[in-house]
């Protein structure tokens, strides 16, 4: 099956630190892959590239065949504008380590906002949806409070709900349980395993190695902004042939 | 130790601090406030005149003209304030530099210098208008309320757009994030997520100037609006009562910015929605940040 997310020699930099070194990756139509690797090694920055949340200085990503910020006309890449390339992230949703909902709206006002302010899908419709979406993520009678209102759990299993909303092509989620308290990672990857389980593309960057073994079709190591190693869970988690990737997993384990 | 260990809770009796130093210092001011308003009574002051006038016909539409100016100024002033701060923070460096060249030239003057130079348009350019659609003269064009709400108004926004900006400043870049990733246009994520939440440390400034602009507005007494302060002038020039007719503007310039306190803490209440609990536990806001211009 044909590659939906794919980076070709991807270049980052943050002033004269090269954060992304030559990334090439790809995901295929429903495969879940997770990202691992120590703090700084580019894992976080390699995913808000793909979402355009960071500019890149060379390679280049393409979504579902569109190269992310260009128009392709032969050769030649032509920068979108601002509009195009809010168009171009509606395919691909994203899930944020500190949750960042909208804390002026409520429940349902944060999920419908993108479908009925963007998309300017009809509103009872879009309604019904996030109402059905927050009963997927076992929210549905949270639907009129206010973020604020609402467990550090909740907070992320709501911005789950904002993201599919959107129906989008891919999800990424960017360490999206390292800032709860143990307690409520397991509700949150609850709602990651029955998406993954219900054919989710998704790049899960995470530091819980027991989800990845669970969930994960491919595992994705990096360090020091490249990536390192690349196959099943069991060959990186159980049998890493790499040093860093041994000492990192023993580490973690 | 094993005294206090032992002793029966009920045989404590709690004896309340006298607080002698608050009583005097309460009594000297008292005795202060007193001796004024004995100093002012016995002045030179025909009392009867400040309740004449109070609610004569003249001074009641000078009130109503500093209402709709303090009104039409802060309209103007918000609406640039919004516009050069989220132009300041644009990415187009054209847009920045217009923004950062408006601030600079209207903060850098004073107000009262602003509005002469606008009253006094018509020195410089006799008519105005665009060549040959249509021209106007200017001195028919730049009446004293025209002049008196674009000077106020534009050197308004100059201030406005800082207060504006540092709200932006202050919601976390996350949230324009979010909105990006559903979707928005950076504009959007700026007018409907951003700009809704900064209002929140936002209005209790504003408020301070809509306050501050209630009284910059007597400056446009120079130029011939008649606000409350002129027309106080205009009876004063006439019966020469001065100190009992500005006793006049001064009650009306007190009791309009009463009105707009108390209006400004339920705004702030209004914008402090999903903050907190239930949005209803905030009891003081942030500190004012003051702002006070040279008037």
């Amino acid at each position: 099956m044909e590659a939906l997310i794919v980076a070709h020699g991807l270049q980052k930099y943050f002033g004269t630190f090269h954060v992304l070194q030559d990334i090439d990756f790809s995901i295929r139509k429903g495969e879940v892959v997770c990202i691992i690797g120590p703090s700084g090694s580019g894992k976080s920055t390699f995913l808000r590239c793909i979402n355009q949340l960071e500019s890149i200085e060379g390679g280049y990503v393409s979504v579902d065949g569109e190269i992310a910020g260009y128009r392709r006309d032969g050769n030649h890449l032509y920068p979108l504008s601002d509009r195009e390339i809010a168009r171009q992230r509606q395919s691909v949703g994203m899930v944020f380590q500190r949750f960042h909902l909208f804390p002026h709206r409520t429940v349902l006002e944060n999920i419908i906002e993108g479908p009925v302010g963007v998309q300017k899908r009809r509103k009872q419709q879009c309604t019904e949806e996030a109402r059905a979406l927050l009963k997927r993520v076992g929210l549905a009678h949270k639907a009129d409070a206010y973020p604020g209102e609402l467990s550090g759990g909740q907070q992320q299993r709501v911005a789950i709900a904002r993201a599919l909303a959107m129906k989008p092509k891919a999800m990424l989620f960017d360490e999206p349980t390292s800032a709860l308290d143990p307690e409520l990672v397991g509700e949150v990857l609850g709602v990651m395993k029955e998406l993954a389980a219900t054919g989710t593309t998704m790049i899960v960057v995470t530091h819980e190695l027991g989800f990845c073994r669970e969930v994960a079709d491919r595992v994705v190591f990096m360090d020091a902004g490249r990536i390192i190693e690349t196959g099943t869970p069991a060959e990186i988690l159980e049998n890493p042939t790499n040093p860093r990737v041994k000492s990192f997993i023993s580490a973690v384990l | 130790m094993s005294d206090t260990r032992l002793a029966d809770p009920g045989q404590f009796v709690v004896v309340p601090r006298r607080k002698i130093g608050t009583k005097i210092l309460a009594l000297v001011f008292i005795t202060m406030l007193i001796l004024l308003a004995r100093a002012f009574w016995l002045g030179d002051i025909a009392w009867s005149y400040v309740g004449e006038n109070l609610f004569s016909k003249a001074v009641m539409a000078g009130v109503v003209n500093t209402i709709i100016m303090t009104f039409c100024a802060m309209a103007l002033g918000i609406l640039l304030g919004v516009l050069a701060a989220v132009m300041r923070m644009s990415d187009n460096p054209v847009l920045r530099s217009v923004s950062v060249g408006y601030i600079w030239l209207f903060r850098g003057t004073p107000a009262l210098l602003q509005l002469l130079l606008w009253f006094n348009l018509a020195l410089i350019f006799p008519t105005i208008g665009i060549p040959g659609l249509f021209s106007l003269r200017t001195v028919d064009v730049m009446t004293p309320f025209v002049a008196a709400f674009l000077g106020l108004g534009i050197q308004q926004g100059a201030y406005t757009a800082e207060v504006v900006r540092a709200g932006i400043l202050s919601i976390d870049k996350g949230q324009t994030e979010a909105a990006l990733s559903i979707g928005m246009t950076k504009l959007r994520a700026t007018l409907k997520i951003v700009l809704p939440q900064a209002m929140r440390v936002i209005v209790p400034p504003i408020g301070n100037e809509t306050i501050g602009m209630v009284k910059l507005t007597s400056l446009a007494s120079v130029i011939q609006y008649s606000e409350v302060l002129r027309s106080v002038e205009d009876i004063y020039y006439v019966n020469s009562r001065v100190i009992e007719l500005l006793i006049v503007a001064a009650m009306w310039y007190m009791a309009v910015v009463t009105v707009l306190s108390i209006a400004q803490m339920y705004i702030e209440r209004y914008f402090s929605k999903g903050w907190g609990a239930s949005g209803r536990n905030e009891t003081t806001p942030a500190p004012q940040t003051t702002v006070e211009e040279a008037a």
